[in-house]
Parts: structure tokens; C-alpha cells; sequence
């Protein structure tokens, strides 16, 4: 029990591995990097909606911060870039700690809507402060340097972002079986009862909330400087539901599953693209399916049915 | 000095006056019962001084200290413990876990130490699984360690709840109906378990409706009669008390 292998993982690692060598153009490799980024943002929201059992309707907010924060400060104050990502997680911790605490000492779900007036100030705010952001239109991001050189090419962003997953998943398993973890499920399993073995529930949802919130502007950084441009889109409200329904459809309160839903959810639109015109409809027909058929989602249904927890 | 003393507490909903004027003190290491027919306000009694509510009015004292209008997890922290009567299971993870969330207050709670699995840390809450384990043995829930909680009778689950609150080391436990839904052999069992705690130094605070396990394990017992106290004392007094007679036991008491 203790010293089980993380099999989980290790087949991340592996698939990671290979993933290069058997993508056979730069189209691929650019969408194992667009899952790969999903899957970190889904991870951080699957502790918030899966394991703690709140909701955002606004994640795609605090990404575009973080986005903008990695376009603007360099771009118009000569910043780093590593401390234009910090800047923006700062900022963006500092905003969702300043949203939750009051919201979460309210009884009852009033997060949803919170979050969702949220996500769409960020997004007007991106879209009217044109003389810094570009407006509608966007704008350019200098590409990112560590230690000195830049990060050029699909490769090298592969290869830094595939690590950067391999932590996350390790990290989030290591939260999960934790002190921490573990009062975050018992609140969403029964709140009067956490609280009466002294968990500070208002204390630990806003905890939570604050790390998946910066999770996703900290993406929005690695986006915004991988794509080497950001719009307004970043911090879309559709983007939003995007993400929850990725944790849906991988299945909540599972680590693997975050992983499962970003990558299906990913490559989904490009495998309808022949559609034409239709692929929004056929995305949504596929999404009622998963809600009607695996309502718990793909990782937890596979997981009971094979008898083996995760 | 007495370990919780209770000095005229009311809490009104609106207009309903679910607890009134109510006064009473338990000593340390004692079995404390609280009885009454339903709705006479015994679990919103617990409410009150688990900090689940605020009272409307009145004084509560854990060893001096006023507690009253604190919350749940402050009072966790002073040592206060309870199971509910309508259970409180987290069906979302597994029986030891449940236990372990019990010792959350002594653990390290630390969010990047967790996510570093630092070693402090992984040996600690090795430590405490083992010790949930233990309280499984002591409950007699051995064999569903690592059971699924929404796989589990609801005999066990209920307790289940008891290993959670003993794993707090709490002072003082109160227990809301243990035995409610049990079976006779299950009733049996968990009146010994009740007994076994109570021999562990820890007081015993308990509302119950078999009146053969509460005669059997109380000390004293305080009778609730439409949010009022009825009467106070051992179990032979309220044996004997006409008014407990009349109100609650019936007349062939």
C-alpha cells in the first residue's frame, strides 16, 4: 500500500515520451501541446469542482489575466517574462482570494454566478482597454527566455511543458492523499461533519478556489507565450464551460480523468472539422451522450467497472 | 468544577421556542444522557453547543471557558467531539479515510509540504492511518479498512462515525441516537463500544431512545420535554420522577 507504484504516472511519462517521435508533423506535435496545457488547467479546476465539490464559471478569466499579464508587462514595460507570469498569478491570486472569501461565507451555491460575473469583467476589461491590450484584436507576446535563452520552436515548448505536466499529475496525486486533500473531500462529502472534526471550511475552499485560480493564469502565461499571441478569446466565457466540461466528461474527482477529458475535448473539434459547419452540433450530441451514458465520467465509470479504484 | 456547564439556553426559530431556559452541568469522565420524546429538542440541544447553532440567549462553559457562539471547528479544537443522528458520512472516500479526517487538527496540514510529499509528512499520516486502523479494531470495523464508506452497512456506518470523533482524542463525545436503526445484537454492541469509550477516560455525552441502554450505561440523564428541562438526576431518580412518569415513560413505568 504504501510504497504501491504510481502506475498512473509512469504511463503519463511513457506516453509523453513517445508522443514525439510518432507525431508525424508539427500539426500534431502543436496539439499534444494544447492538451497537454488543457490537462494542467483541467487538473487545477478538477481539485476545485471534483475533489472540493465548488464550481467556477470563470477560469477562462483568470487565464486571459495571466495571458495578459505575460503580453502586456514585457511588451509595454520591459519586464521579464518570469516575473510578468508571476505578476499575473500574484494578481490573479489576490483577485480570487478577494471574490471567495466573502462568497464562500454565504451558505449555499451563490459561486457559480460570482464566478461567472467575474470571468466576463476580466473579458470585457481585455476587450476595452485597447491601449494596452490590443482590444478585440489582440496582441503579440515576446517569446519567453529562461536563464538567458529564449525558447524557440514546438520542440523545446514540448519537451517543458510535457515536464511541467508530470509534475502537476504528481503534485495534484500527492494533494489529494494529504491532511490537505483529504479535508477538502470530506467538506464536499459532508460539511457539518469536516467542520466538526475542525476543518475551517470557508478557510479551505478558499484555498483551493485561489490554487486552482492561479494554476490556470500561470497557463495562461505558457499559452500566451507558446502561441507567441493572445485575444480576448483567452478569457471567453465558452472557454470556460470548455474547461468544466472537460472535467465532466474526464470525470470529476479523478486526477486521470482531467487528463482524459482535456485531451478528448482537445482533439474532439479538430476530428469533426469535416463536418463542416456541423461540428458544433455533433460536439454537442457526443457531449449529451457522455452525460447520459458515463454521467460520472469516462476515468471513474472504466475504473468501477474494472473493479479498481484509482 | 464541572467540565460543561450550561447556563439557561434558548434558541428560538422564528417562533418556535426549540430550546428553553435549559440548565445543566457534566462532570469530567462521566456518562451524560440526554432523553425526551421526539421534537423535545434534544439534538438541537447538541446543535447548540457542538457551535452547529447560536444559541438565542444563555451561557455555555467548557472547563470555564465560555464557548458559546463559537464555531464547529474552534470547539473541535478545544477538545469537543459528536456523531450525528441523521448520519454525516463522507460517501466519497473510504472508510480509513473517513477516520483519518478525524485527526485532521493534529496533522500538518501544510498545502506545498503535501505537494511535495515531504517525508515529514508522509510518515506522519502513515502514522495516523495506522491509528485509524487501531480505531477501526476498537469500533469493530476491521474488516472494511479500505471499503468504499458508500459501500458499507449502515451499522457500521454508524460507527464509522464513532472511530472519526476518537480520533480527534477529543475530552468529551457527544453521541446523537448511536444505536437509532440498529438492530437488538447491533444496539447491544454499540452499548458496549459506549461503555469501552467511556472506560477510556473520555465523557460521554449521549442522546439516545432505548431506555435500556441508556439506564444501563448513564450516569445522570437530563429529561427534555418541548425544549424545557423536565428533570435532572441518576437513573434511579428519573426512574422515579412523577413527572418524567407522566410526560414521557407512561403511567406503567
Amino acid at each position: 500500500m504504501q510504497k504501491k507504484l504510481n502506475i498512473g504516472l509512469l504511463i503519463v511519462i511513457a506516453i509523453l515520451l513517445l508522443v514525439p517521435f510518432i507525431a508525424p508533423n508539427s500539426f500534431y506535435l502543436d496539439l499534444a501541446i494544447r492538451m497537454a496545457i488543457n490537462a494542467m488547467i483541467v487538473l487545477g479546476l478538477n481539485l476545485l469542482i471534483g475533489f472540493a465539490g465548488q464550481i467556477s464559471l470563470g477560469h477562462a478569466g483568470f487565464l486571459g489575466i495571466g495571458a495578459y499579464a505575460s503580453a502586456v508587462l514585457p511588451t509595454h514595460f520591459n519586464w521579464h517574462p518570469l516575473l510578468a507570469m508571476g505578476a499575473g498569478a500574484l494578481i490573479t491570486g489576490l483577485l480570487a482570494a478577494l471574490v471567495a472569501r466573502p462568497i464562500f461565507k454565504l451558505k449555499g451555491n451563490y459561486l457559480a454566478m460570482a464566478t461567472l460575473g467575474l470571468g466576463i469583467i476580466i473579458n470585457i476589461t481585455l476587450r476595452n482597454e485597447a491601449q494596452w491590450t490590443g482590444g478585440p484584436d489582440g496582441m503579440p507576446v515576446l517569446p519567453m527566455s529562461l536563464f538567458g535563452l529564449e525558447i524557440y520552436g514546438d520542440k523545446q515548448w514540448y519537451w517543458i511543458i510535457a515536464a511541467m505536466l508530470v509534475f502537476a499529475v504528481w503534485a495534484s496525486q500527492n494533494l489529494i492523499d494529504s491532511p490537505f486533500g483529504r479535508a477538502l473531500r470530506a467538506l464536499h462529502g459532508s460539511e457539518v461533519a469536516s467542520q466538526v472534526v475542525g476543518v475551517d471550511v470557508v478557510r479551505y475552499k478558499v484555498s483551493i478556489f485561489v490554487l486552482s485560480a492561479v494554476f490556470a493564469s500561470i497557463m495562461g502565461s505558457v499559452t500566451a507565450h507558446y502561441i507567441g499571441f493572445v485575444s480576448p478569446n483567452f478569457a471567453d466565457f465558452f472557454h470556460s464551460i470548455e474547461l468544466v466540461t472537460m472535467v465532466v466528461v474526464g470525470g470529476m474527482a479523478s486526477v486521470f480523468g482531467s487528463l482524459v477529458g482535456a485531451v478528448l475535448l482537445t482533439a474532439l473539434p479538430q476530428a469533426l472539422a469535416t463536418f463542416e459547419g456541423w461540428e458544433t452540433v455533433v460536439f454537442g450530441a457526443i457531449l449529451m451522450g457522455f452525460m447520459i451514458f458515463l454521467p460520472k465520467g469516462i476515468v471513474p465509470t472504466l475504473a468501477a467497472k474494472f473493479g479498481k479504484g484509482e | 468544577m464541572a467540565l460543561l456547564e450550561v447556563k439557561d439556553l434558548s434558541i428560538h426559530f422564528g417562533g418556535v421556542k426549540a430550546v428553553q431556559n435549559v440548565s445543566f452541568s457534566i462532570d469530567a469522565g462521566i456518562v451524560y444522557s440526554v432523553i425526551g420524546p421526539n421534537g423535545a429538542g434534544k439534538t438541537t440541544l447538541f446543535n447548540l453547543i457542538t457551535g452547529v447553532y447560536k444559541p438565542t440567549t444563555g451561557e455555555i462553559r467548557l472547563d470555564g471557558e465560555a464557548i458559546h457562539g463559537k464555531s464547529p471547528n474552534e470547539l473541535a479544537e478545544r477538545g469537543m467531539a459528536r456523531t450525528f443522528q441523521n448520519l454525516q458520512i463522507c460517501m466519497n472516500m473510504t472508510a480509513v479515510e473517513n477516520v483519518m479526517v478525524g485527526a485532521h487538527l493534529r496533522l500538518d496540514r501544510n498545502l506545498f509540504k503535501a505537494a511535495f510529499r515531504l517525508p515529514a509528512l508522509r510518515r506522519r499520516d502513515a502514522e495516523v492511518r495506522e491509528e485509524a486502523i487501531q480505531l477501526m479494531q476498537f469500533v469493530g470495523l476491521e474488516a472494511y479498512v479500505n471499503e468504499r464508506a458508500d459501500a458499507m452497512p449502515y451499522g457500521a456506518l454508524k460507527r464509522l462515525e464513532i472511530a472519526r470523533a476518537l480520533a480527534m482524542k477529543p475530552r468529551i463525545i457527544f453521541l446523537d441516537e448511536p444505536a437509532a436503526g440498529l438492530n437488538p445484537k447491533e444496539t447491544i454492541e454499540v452499548d458496549h463500544l459506549v461503555r469501552k469509550v467511556a472506560d477510556a477516560g473520555i465523557t460521554v455525552v449521549l442522546v439516545e431512545h432505548d431506555m435500556k441502554m441508556v439506564m444501563n450505561l448513564s450516569d445522570r440523564i437530563l429529561v427534555l420535554d418541548y425544549g424545557k428541562k423536565l428533570a435532572e438526576g441518576t437513573g434511579e431518580e428519573i426512574r422515579n420522577n412523577p413527572d418524567v412518569i407522566a410526560a414521557y415513560l407512561g403511567t406503567h413505568a
